[in-house]
């Protein structure tokens, strides 16, 4: 970190497989073009939604509009108009660029149909009507939209910069145009990247950090950590077994909550134990939230997870939680071995046979299935296999259904309650245990079908009811971020959406 | 890493040296090394398989009130009953900082509503140590209760204003030792049901070596996983050693054509990039449900390590069948099988048993390895490499976790290296020279 | 002597084929693909995926064009690092590999010759223990040990010194390069050592050395003209081999200390199951391996005339 020079310094973990925004998924690459690029709207210092490349806008339940300002312009000097925009989205969708978030324009007017290569990319509900004017007509309700349009595949694109470089596009400093606060002026892949802030960017005054330098990759949190303590980074996460070096330090330890909930997710297909409502609710009261956030994970700033929806998500006015609480199942061992002898009796057997667990191979992920495997030893005397696999393989089993048990998390993709809810409606594909419940999937309907706040909330407090009484999952915890920060590095956002960490709005202290 | 490459290939060329030498009758082997190292493998053998009679403890039982903590003898602990949520009595405002109750389960704070402070910070730090500690909580209720991975010592909590900085209150609290009435009952120290008259004290075993991040006993662990990685570290070599000198001594009584596509194919697998391979090899075996991991991991070894003794046995062999008194053997009238078991076999034993001892601690880092990078045994199983894996993590707050696992690897590599060693020059007559 | 040369280089291409194919189907044996991803995938987006990449074709099919590319010197394009062709990803991050491993080797030979010589000379007093304990330590202590312990050292150092002396990790300037190439090369140095002790001992008691010292020959003269290049040989036999392994095998020195190599790419891809980045790092790795086991076999030849006769053998 240089205050002379307003320069940061910072380890990525890992390297952005792509900067095309059409096509990212990753966290990296979101972080990256949080800097790079600009939407319609974007995320304000204190995480309110803010004017971006749109001065204002007006929201209906049909659709929105949006007035571009005339002074946002490309890294190479030409101004941002409403077709970039329009060419982006219709980009992301068609069924050739195969963009795997392409389902995130789904409310707009067409949106699946030209997905799904029905219908020409011209017949999606977007529309410029002048180089200022864009107007988005919305197949279903969408009251979520505004905060869409600061989501990273929402973002503008060149149609002649694409065409330029086609498939090579975005693969190095050279082959992309932003028209956000910073450009990308080196690209070293696996080493180096560097972003200086763009003097073309119309409110380039309002950016105190002149350049962002990150020359190391490294997804070893100890290496960051060693970089951090030497002076050679301003930002290092930090996982259990540093924080008590980071503490006797004297370091300054941050922490946010990342919006993403931890859970265990039951199997529900043919013929599967886990498919019974006794044995599942056993599980429950087993397994405490708080015990294994208490003293396994043992960080602060991680919270034990009761509910569906983590606290960040908002409801009415504060968030959903304060607003819906929800009822806390405490632990018992006599009630869970009550519980399993009633499945026993209702699926007819004797001894429950050894159960899969598929878990992750992180190391947390592991401690964790270690923790479970012990505690349905003991506690249930059922044996409870670890399959542990690394990330393709995992997926791969999820998607086949191939455990009874699996330690899952969901990030949520937009600022709604919904981006957790619908995910175990019994048509979404990411519903790994195929959880099919008629009551879920109507309270499901009801929400996405109105436009009223107070519908829609009850709607989403009977899915919260659901979840802790048939138990489809069993929610483990809230996962936040620890990290140290050089205490001269200020002003530094960290995100749920919108690219985390944000320096657009830091400066650093003399 | 690198080093396992490195040391994979030494052996072969260890082995290739040994080609050239001509077998000599087994010598004296009772060099002062051979004893000495004999002795520390003799000592890992018996703490891994007479330590578990001894110490008898459950490698898994996790003690999750004790989680990574230091050596300790057995002692009593309070049984806490209800560490739920929990919020002070109304009535009763506070003037300091209170302390309504401490142990190891929860420590409960209340202090007095301070005007215009909205939230506060809760601290908390080690009593012998300066500074704020950690910063466990930001609330806006004047009271807090923290049950974070307590341990038993004396803690100094400090509230202070979340948004100013401004330091407020600050206490000292040496929290009881004690289990939850949960976890009593799960270790079976307290019978499960609806009976609440338990003792309100509970006597619990010691953990000399301390225990691990999921309260683990750690001298229990090592004994385990030392099972596995001399299990390992033992047969993985001594099937693919057998193997190897099976195929290497077809390869060379058959000789001709069989010999030289034997031979090739011996290239082709030594070609392959062992690590890689490894890597790769372990990720299609996969693990299948409930398994140990041990199996996979003892297939790819074999798939991969086979052709140093294959090349080594059948140059011995190619070497013998001309020699005078294999011919001699021939001309009487023996039968093959009693040539080779007879007169070949003796001649080559030494150099297998010098292959085998270096091989070992080769298959011990290799296990350790694959384990260390998270490719190695599952859960519950575990190994030194997995120990080490585990151990890492808390390198900085925790070094026993994973000097202990280390040490131990470290000794019974140089066990096994220190007696290959001795063996080597035992029967190799060339080290007399060196020696001299 | 031309013969054996291209029978040696014949041997060595079926190698490279042999290596191509056990990793085309091992690999092709772990279930999910690269396309499966954290978030479920539209049927439409994954065929469109598939086909971009091939992976709609039957195995043999995709077995023969990977074939027919590799051929062409052509690895695809990586699945993770999107718009990245394999190629780039082996000759940009290869020779970081290479230069690592280099003077890993280079650390190793200096120091073993080094230390093994000094041990020679003073032979059973405590120098000689010294080295032998370092030794010993150095092939016991597993590699991931030393890396981790390293980094707390610089770490220790820097912050005793209150600058950077030496970076704890990255790459970019020669500082970055010491250490993690000393943990890289420490057993290596600790192998050669042993070998330059075992063979300089029987240069000192060897009869040239007897006479060049009755002829008086002395001092740096005598050390340097007939003890080192005598003894030394050995150890220059062995350095072939040796730059093989180190240079393809410092993955766990390229994690920890945040190295660009290829290793990292490879663990990386594995993980990934990015099928090109697999099929690319691995045969490359296999043809560099083999390219140098074909080198030393071919000079051995021009050395040594007798290793001729069997060398078409296969010793």
């Amino acid at each position: 970190m240089d205050a002379d020079k307003a320069k940061v310094t910072l380890a990525l973990a890992t390297e952005p497989p792509t900067l095309n925004s059409a096509v990212a998924t990753d966290t990296i690459a979101s972080f990256i073009l949080a800097h790079l690029m600009e939407g319609l709207l974007v995320y304000g210092p204190d995480g309110e939604l803010a004017p971006g490349v749109a001065l204002r806008w007006q929201l209906d339940a049909d659709g929105a509009h949006f007035w571009l300002r005339e002074d946002a312009r490309w890294s190479d000097g030409k101004p941002v108009t409403a077709h970039d925009f329009v060419f982006a989205w219709r980009h992301a969708l068609n069924p050739k660029t195969a963009s795997q978030y392409a389902f995130i324009f789904y409310p707009i007017k067409n949106a699946e149909a030209v997905n799904e290569g029905k219908l020409a990319p011209s017949e999606l509900g977007v529309r410029a009507i002048s180089d200022t004017e864009l107007k988005v007509e919305f197949g279903s309700p969408c009251p979520y939209f505004l905060s869409l349009t600061a989501f990273m595949t929402f973002l503008p694109l060149r149609e002649d910069v694409l065409a330029q470089w086609g498939g090579r596009y975005a693969a190095d400093e050279d082959k992309l145009t932003v028209n956000g606060p910073y450009l990308l002026t080196k690209w070293v892949h696996g080493a180096h990247l560097q972003l200086r802030k763009n003097p073309q960017y119309w409110h380039s005054a309002s950016v105190r950090i002149n350049e962002i330098d990150m020359p190391y990759i490294t997804a070893d949190p100890s290496s960051q950590f060693n970089l951090f303590r030497d002076q050679q980074i301003a930002m290092a996460p930090l996982d259990t077994g540093l924080l008590s070096e980071a503490v006797k330090r004297g370091f300054d330890i941050e922490y946010f909550h990342t919006g993403s909930l931890y859970f265990l997710e039951f199997n529900f297909r043919e013929g599967r134990i886990t498919a019974n409502r006794a044995f599942r609710k056993a599980v429950q009261r087993l397994i405490d939230p708080a015990v294994l956030v208490n003293k396994i994970i043992g960080l602060p700033g991680i919270q034990p997870a009761y509910s569906l929806f983590p606290v960040t998500v908002k409801g009415l006015k504060r968030s959903f939680r304060e607003e819906y609480p929800v009822l806390r199942v405490d632990p018992d061992i006599a009630a869970a071995r009550a519980y399993i002898r009633k499945a026993k009796a209702e699926l007819g057997i004797s001894e429950i046979p050894p159960l899969m667990l598929l878990a992750g191979d992180s190391p947390r992920a592991l401690q964790e299935a270690e923790y479970y495997q012990y505690l349905f030893k003991n506690g249930l005397g059922i044996e409870l296999r670890i399959d542990q696999q690394v990330f393709k393989q995992r997926l791969e089993k999820m998607r086949r259904g191939d455990f009874d048990l699996v330690s899952a998390a969901w990030g949520p993709d937009y600022d709604d309650i919904m981006t957790f809810a619908d995910l175990f409606a019994s048509w979404n594909d990411n519903n790994r245990g195929r959880y099919n419940n008629a009551l879920y999937d109507r309270w499901i309907r009801v929400a996405q079908h109105s436009n009223d706040p107070r519908t829609r909330f009850n709607a989403m407090a009977q899915i919260q009811r659901i979840v802790v009484d048939d138990v489809p999952i069993l929610p483990t915890y809230e996962n936040g971020a620890l990290y140290v920060q050089n205490p001269r590095l200020r002003g530094v956002r960290r995100n749920i959406f919108g690219g985390d960490p944000l320096f657009r709005y830091a400066w650093i202290e003399r | 890493m690198a080093m396992s490459v490195f040391r994979f290939a030494r052996r072969t060329w260890a082995s290739e040296d040994l080609e050239h030498i001509a077998p000599v009758p087994l010598p004296k082997m009772a060099t002062p090394a051979v004893v000495l190292s004999s002795l520390v493998v003799i000592a890992l053998l018996l703490f891994v398989s007479i330590g578990p009679l001894v110490w008898r403890q459950d490698p898994s039982q996790q003690w999750l009130s004790q989680i990574s903590a230091g050596p300790s003898a057995p002692h009593s602990v309070r049984l806490i009953r209800d560490n739920g949520p929990w919020q002070p009595p109304v009535s009763e405002p506070v003037q300091s900082l209170v302390v309504h109750d401490a142990n190891t389960e929860f420590v409960r704070l209340q202090w007095p509503q301070i005007e215009g402070v909205k939230r506060y910070r809760v601290y908390r730090a080690s009593a012998h140590k300066a500074g704020l500690g950690l910063a466990i909580a930001e609330t806006d209720k004047s009271y807090y209760q923290d049950q974070l991975q307590l341990s038993y010592q004396i803690y100094r909590y400090t509230i202070a204003d979340a948004d100013s900085g401004l330091l407020l209150l600050a206490r000292e609290v040496r929290p009881e030792a004690a289990i939850s009435l949960f976890e009593a009952q799960l270790q079976g120290l307290v019978p499960v049901g609806k009976s609440r008259r338990h003792a309100k004290w509970l006597e619990i075993p010691g953990h000399p070596l301390g225990t691990d991040a999921l309260g683990r006993d750690i001298l229990a662990r090592l004994m385990a996983g030392g099972r596995t990685s001399l299990f390992v570290g033992v047969v993985a070599p001594l099937l693919y050693i057998s193997f190897g000198c099976i195929f290497g001594a077809i390869a060379g009584l058959a000789g001709g054509w069989v010999d030289q596509a034997a031979m090739r194919f011996v290239d082709f697998v030594v070609a392959l990039p062992f690590l890689l391979f490894m890597i790769l090899f372990r990720v299609a075996f996969g693990i299948g449900p409930g398994e140990n991991g041990i199996m996979p991991l003892i297939v790819a070894m074999l798939m991969l390590s086979w052709p140093g003794s294959a090349r080594l046995i059948r140059g011995q062999v190619l070497a013998l069948r001309g020699q005078a008194f294999v011919e001699a053997a021939k001309l009487a009238g023996v039968s093959t099988s009693r040539v080779i078991l007879r007169h070949m076999l003796p001649n080559v034993l030494p150099m297998i048993l010098v292959a085998f001892s270096f091989a070992i601690p080769q298959a011990i880092f290799t296990e350790a390895f694959l384990s260390f990078i998270g490719m190695g045994v599952s859960p519950p199983t575990t190994s030194w490499g997995a120990l080490c894996n585990d151990g890492i993590k808390t390198l900085l707050s925790h070094p026993r976790q994973l000097l202990l696992p280390a040490l131990f690897i470290s000794v019974s590599v140089l066990a096994f290296n220190l007696l290959g060693d001795a063996l080597r020059d035992a029967t190799d007559r060339r080290a007399g020279v060196a020696k001299a | 002597m031309l013969k054996f040369i291209a029978k040696r280089l014949l041997s060595g291409a079926i190698t490279i084929w042999f290596i191509a194919t056990a990793t085309f189907f091992a690999m092709h044996a772990v279930p999910g693909d690269p396309l499966t991803q954290e978030k479920a995938m539209s049927p439409t987006v994954r065929a469109q995926l598939e086909a971009r990449y091939g992976l709609d074709k039957p195995l043999s099919e995709q077995y023969q064009l990977f074939l027919g590319n590799m051929l062409r010197g052509d690895f695809g394009i990586s699945f993770t690092q999107e718009n990245r062709k394999v190629n780039d990803i082996i000759s940009k991050h290869f020779p970081i590999s290479a230069i690592l491993g280099l003077a890993a080797v280079l650390i190793a030979l200096v120091g073993g010759v080094a230390a093994g010589t000094v041990a020679a000379y003073y032979r059973n007093r405590w120098p000689d223990r010294l080295v032998m304990i370092g030794v010993i330590a150095a092939i016991s202590v597993p590699g991931f040990v030393i890396a981790g312990l390293a980094q707390l050292i610089i770490v220790a150092m820097n912050n005793a010194a209150g600058k950077t002396l030496l970076p704890v990790a990255g790459w970019g300037s020669v500082n970055h390069i010491w250490v993690p190439a000393l943990v890289l090369g420490l057993g290596t140095m600790a192998y050669l050592s042993r070998i330059m002790r075992a063979s300089m001992l029987e240069v000192l008691s060897a009869d040239f050395n007897t006479a060049a010292k009755a002829k008086g020959v002395h001092g740096l003269r005598l050390f340097w003209h007939h003890q080192l290049r005598n003894a030394v040989l050995p150890v220059v036999t062995e350095l072939g081999p040796t730059i093989a392994g180190v240079t393809t095998g410092g993955f766990v020195v390229e994690l920890i200390f945040a190295i660009p190599g290829l290793g990292r790419y490879f663990v990386q891809a594995v993980q990934q199951l990015d099928y090109t980045v697999i099929m690319g790092t691995t045969v490359f790795y296999g043809a560099f391996l083999v390219l140098v086991v074909v080198l030393v076999d071919i000079s051995y030849g021009l050395i040594d005339p007798r290793i001729r006769l069997h060398g078409g053998g296969g010793r």
